[in-house]
């Protein structure tokens, strides 16, 4: 199965230091290289600060676009990783592994089956058979 | 008696023990729970039907199982051909010809079958699912509690717990929450959980505040029958054993607590030849096992402290010192105001109402059970005992505005007209 990790953070007030900043990219690279080596990882990436971020909506026909994230939260989305998984357990083990996951949190939503449409989505653990 | 009341009973009884076994492999098999709920439903329904008239099979377990297979294989079929979509088709077709292939229900090889419980177990009582649901699937699947029964139990509109039902199995199902007894690695994080959640469920049967009274045994009864199959399964870990005989331990007292119009019986006051004498030998053998494993937990520990009550013949007898020393195990392990007081109070009990009063000023001076009715009843307890009667009778009074509970706010009222006129108290 497929899971997003998704990564939320309290939004740091002030500019990491080039040595913290180093010490991240370093734990992030080294958990990217697990997932690689297991065959796990799909896709992930970094954003930019909820500073940076539109929310857009079309109302009526117009878009309006709004400056900063679509909620104020304390803890924000900072980045996502996207993973090849056996069942919920090794996803949640994945995300145990995020970086991030000492001072924030990562919810972990499993990619919805088009295939399943209609027909009801393929059961866990037949699926292991 | 009737050869048909006979097959009844059987039925009745073969649907406590059996259901949740057939329940647990066919969702191994099918990998869906309602697809097994439903077809062990239609067996027994159908053993209802054919029993009586027909005599009832010599492996009744089996029967079940293996009818629920086939009820299970023609659910399946009927629901493939009102399906188009070819991939589903290819699914359903696997689950099918799996369920052709096992023999779900081997009577000389029960091991695999016991193994789908414990699965079972493991996956409803997942930490990624709200604990009520946890609570409601495990006795829904495992326990065959009915959906009202259920709701009765815990108080919710029925509406709501079915909700909570399907949406619990909605994420098992699509979260891809695994069928599986953990790997060592999770078992011992995951079995706290297990065991947490059997004993909540014994907890809301046990409790007298609330519901009605069978379905509150038929709780406690469940939890210790799914306690038991958990410590057949993993017999070597000492916290399932403990929580086993904690609640056979309490459960020993049941008929004992209980007044002939409803109302709580307090451990003193409990005519203890009522207590189950088979309950008490049966979970002290256990508690015994388990301690001699030398990893000891919070559930050995309270059914240690359980135990001791038990042994007593008389209130008198009650090994206070002892069940004092096992309070301070227990508040080094899980601390917690509660814990905290009920030290004391076994330390006022040991040492003298003066030493446990020092230690339950000091839980009123942190504030944090200002609002727990029991912290001020056990306090005017000991005021009393001390002959400090107006402060016990402003305990008393602090008691009764957080009581609710009528027989209880019955013995407190008593209690404080006692203290309010001590010349006239009972001696």
């Amino acid at each position: 199965m497929q899971y997003a990790l998704l990564i939320y953070t309290p939004e740091p007030t002030e500019e990491p230091s080039q040595e913290d900043l180093a010490d991240q990219m370093a734990a992030y690279d080294a958990f990217t290289a697990h997932l690689r080596e297991r065959g796990s990882m799909l896709a992930g990436e970094a954003l930019d600060s909820t500073a940076t971020a539109t929310t857009v909506r079309v109302v009526d026909g117009r878009t309006i676009t709004t400056d900063g994230p679509f909620a104020e939260t304390k803890e924000t989305l900072g980045g996502f990783y996207l993973v090849e998984a056996a069942d919920l357990d090794e996803a949640i083990a994945f995300a145990a592994m995020i970086p991030a996951v000492k001072h924030g949190c990562i919810e972990v939503r499993p990619v919805w089956d088009y295939a399943s449409v209609g027909a009801g989505r393929p059961a866990t653990a037949a699926a292991q058979h | 008696m009737t050869g048909s009341d006979t097959a009844h009973e059987i039925v009745d009884r073969l649907f406590r023990e059996e259901q949740g076994r057939a329940v647990a492999t066919l969702i191994r098999v099918t990998g869906d729970f309602d697809l097994a709920e439903e077809a062990v439903q239609d067996a027994f329904i159908r053993a209802l039907e054919t029993w009586p008239e027909r005599g009832v099979p010599d492996n009744p377990g089996a029967w079940i199982t293996t009818t629920a297979r086939n009820r299970a294989i023609d659910r399946l079929r009927r629901r493939r051909r009102s399906i188009d979509k070819i991939e589903a088709l290819g699914r359903e077709t696997a689950a099918e010809q799996e369920l052709a292939a096992t023999d779900p229900a081997p009577a000389e090889d029960a091991m695999p079958i016991a193994d789908d419980r414990l699965r079972l177990i493991f996956t409803c009582c997942h930490p990624a699912l709200a604990m009520e649901a946890r609570v409601a699937l495990t006795l829904r699947t495992l326990g065959g509690l009915t959906t009202p029964e259920i709701a009765r139990a815990f108080l919710v509109p029925e509406p709501t717990l079915a909700q909570r039902l399907v949406r619990a199995k909605r994420k098992i199902r699509d979260a891809g929450i695994p069928y599986r007894v953990p790997p060592a690695e999770l078992l011992p994080e995951r079995l706290d959980g297990v065991l947490h959640v059997l004993y909540l469920v014994f907890n809301e049967g046990y409790a007298a505040s609330s519901g009605d009274e069978l379905i509150r045994r038929e709780l406690c009864a469940e939890a210790i029958r799914l306690a038991r199959t958990v410590v057949s399964l993993l017999p070597d870990e000492p916290e399932a054993l403990g929580l086993l005989a904690l609640m056979l331990l309490h459960d020993a007292r049941r008929d004992a607590r209980v007044g002939p119009n409803g109302e709580l019986v307090l451990l003193d006051d409990q005519d203890r030849s009522r207590w189950d004498a088979t309950r008490i030998a049966e979970g002290t053998a256990l508690i015994e096992a388990a301690l001699a494993a030398r990893r000891p937990g919070p559930y050995q520990v309270q059914a240690a402290i359980a135990a001791l009550h038990d042994e007593a013949v008389i209130p008198n007898s009650t090994d206070w010192a002892q069940i004092a020393t096992l309070y301070g195990t227990l508040q080094q392990m899980t601390p917690s105001p509660v814990v905290e007081l009920n030290l004391a109070a076994a330390v006022a009990m040991a040492d003298g109402p003066a030493v446990g009063l020092a230690m339950m000023d000091g839980i009123v001076a942190s504030g944090e059970l200002d609002a727990y009715p029991y912290l001020h009843a056990a306090r005017a307890d000991l005021l009393r005992r001390l002959e400090r009667w107006s402060e016990a009778a402003t305990a008393y009074q602090r008691a009764l505005e957080l009581t609710t509970n009528g027989p209880e706010r019955a013995f407190l009222e008593r209690r404080l007209a006692e203290v309010r006129r001590p010349a006239t108290r009972p001696s």
